[in-house]
């Protein structure tokens, strides 16, 4: 691997903000700067925050080997850029260009450096070859990384909602819900239930939130319109899984759930079905 | 008052509102508030960061675990770049919504915890910070 050589390096920080003018201009002509999904100043301060941390590299460390201790901060920021890049739904092309583009702004530094000297400019041209794209490679690492945890996540949350629809009892319906609660799916769920209902011909549903780590005014939105449509129905529905603090937080939100019969537990929400069903339990004996 | 961690986190799309309720859950637990506050400053947040998405096309949330005298206390602040609010007294009135919503989001967030303030004008964005203490 070649080195920057020490006159290449101060002539990068000498020619700081022109670098960052020629790369700025590079990115907007090709458009990466103006894309919807990410906030134009946000990408100036990118840039700006990048070049300032490359240049502290090159200046520290040896740029042959971004993997040393004194190329951390760079890498730290590759890893956060790449990671939201990857939330906000680029691909890994479009955020490794980010440093690309920063490769003809440098060689064209190089050349006006080394125009009398063929052989260092030849060297040092490498130099900033296998720089940029060493650390272009290691975005694309991260930016893959990253992808993969969202992939798990969105698994994950898939696994969470596909909720089955449980027969309690003759007539008697349970939804058990886990997970959050105000993704589209959540409207499947709740439409599979009235479903089963119809399906059936059950005349209660409970609607079970135990696993439900939050309620707001959405999840409570989508509660209010599935107990409606149960009610259209001629069923009846109660929700179950009513833990103290989901009940405070609930009356502080100014949510009127008046109406809706709602308990703590399962167990309480099972007992008052099967009481309305004319079932009563009794110990054998 | 001394700021013991801060950040920022992305609240862009509906994901990243599942995401920063999983970051307030979690500083809420670090912070030491109990089951019942994290609840409501979880549920606070779940709201203003739908918000954001929804209303201010996107922005992000600040985070500040905060220490004074002898209480520890969560500081979220949601700023956007979108439309901001033209009426604040209609949007901080129950049940008023310019959505579909139930328009509960800002006044129950706002009953939620202890300290709450919302700065916004049109064209300009809209800020809300929420703090709730030990
Ligand atoms: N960040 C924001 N930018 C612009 N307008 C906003 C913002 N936050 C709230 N608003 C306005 O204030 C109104 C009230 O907000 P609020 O959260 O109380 O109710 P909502 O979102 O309409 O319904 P929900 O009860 O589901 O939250 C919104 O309908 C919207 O017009
Ligand atoms: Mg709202």
């Amino acid at each position: 691997m070649t080195a920057l050589s020490q006159q290449t390096i101060d002539a990068t920080r000498k020619n700081e903000s022109q670098l960052l003018a020629s790369w700025q201009a590079n990115l907007d002509a090709s458009g990466a700067s103006r894309d919807s999904r990410i906030n134009h100043a946000e990408f100036e301060t990118q840039t700006r925050d990048f070049l300032r941390l490359l240049l502290a590299g090159t200046n520290n460390g040896d740029s042959a080997n971004i993997a040393a201790s004194e190329w951390s901060d760079v890498r730290a920021f590759l890893d956060g850029l790449s990671r939201s890049r990857a939330l906000q739904g680029f691909d890994s092309h479009t955020t490794a260009n980010f440093i690309f583009s920063l490769k003809r702004p440098l060689f064209e530094l190089v050349h006006t450096q080394y125009a009398s000297n063929p052989t260092e400019l030849g060297s040092q041209l490498w130099a900033v070859t296998e720089l940029l794209d060493a650390l272009g490679m290691y975005t694309v690492r991260a930016f893959q990384k990253s992808r993969e945890e969202v992939i798990a996540r969105q698994q994950e949350e898939l696994l969470e909602l596909s909720t089955p629809v449980v027969k309690l009892w003759d007539g008697v319906l349970a939804l058990p819900m886990i997970g959050t609660l105000d993704s589209q799916r959540t409207q499947v769920v709740m439409e599979s239930l009235l479903q089963r209902i119809v399906e059936t011909g059950a005349e209660i549903a409970i609607i079970d939130i135990t696993g439900v780590p939050t309620v707001d005014t959405l999840v409570a939105q989508h509660l209010l319109k599935t107990v409606t449509a149960i009610r259209l129905m001629g069923a009846d529905a109660i929700i179950s899984g009513v833990r103290p603090q989901i009940a405070q937080t609930i009356v502080h939100l100014g949510l009127d759930l008046q109406g809706i019969v709602t308990k703590a537990n399962l167990a309480d929400a099972l007992a008052l079905a099967l009481k309305r069903a004319g079932l009563t339990v009794t110990k054998a004996t | 008052m001394n700021v013991l961690r801060s950040g920022t986190q992305a609240v862009r799309i509906e994901q990243d509102v599942v995401l920063a309720r999983q970051t307030a859950r979690k500083l809420a637990v670090e912070a030491g508030l109990r089951l019942v506050d994290q609840t409501k400053l979880v549920t606070a947040a779940s709201e203003l960061a739908r918000n954001t998405v929804v209303y201010g096309r996107g922005g992000d949330m600040d985070w500040e675990i905060l220490e004074e005298e002898r209480r520890k206390g969560l500081r979220l602040t949601f700023r956007d770049q979108g439309p901001g609010i033209a009426d604040m007294k209609l949007a901080m009135t129950d049940g008023w919504t310019s959505g579909g919503g139930l328009g509960l989001g800002l006044t129950g967030a706002k009953r939620l915890v202890d300290d709450f303030s919302v700065e916004s004008a049109p064209g300009q964005g809209t800020r809300v910070m929420i703090c709730k203490w030990t």
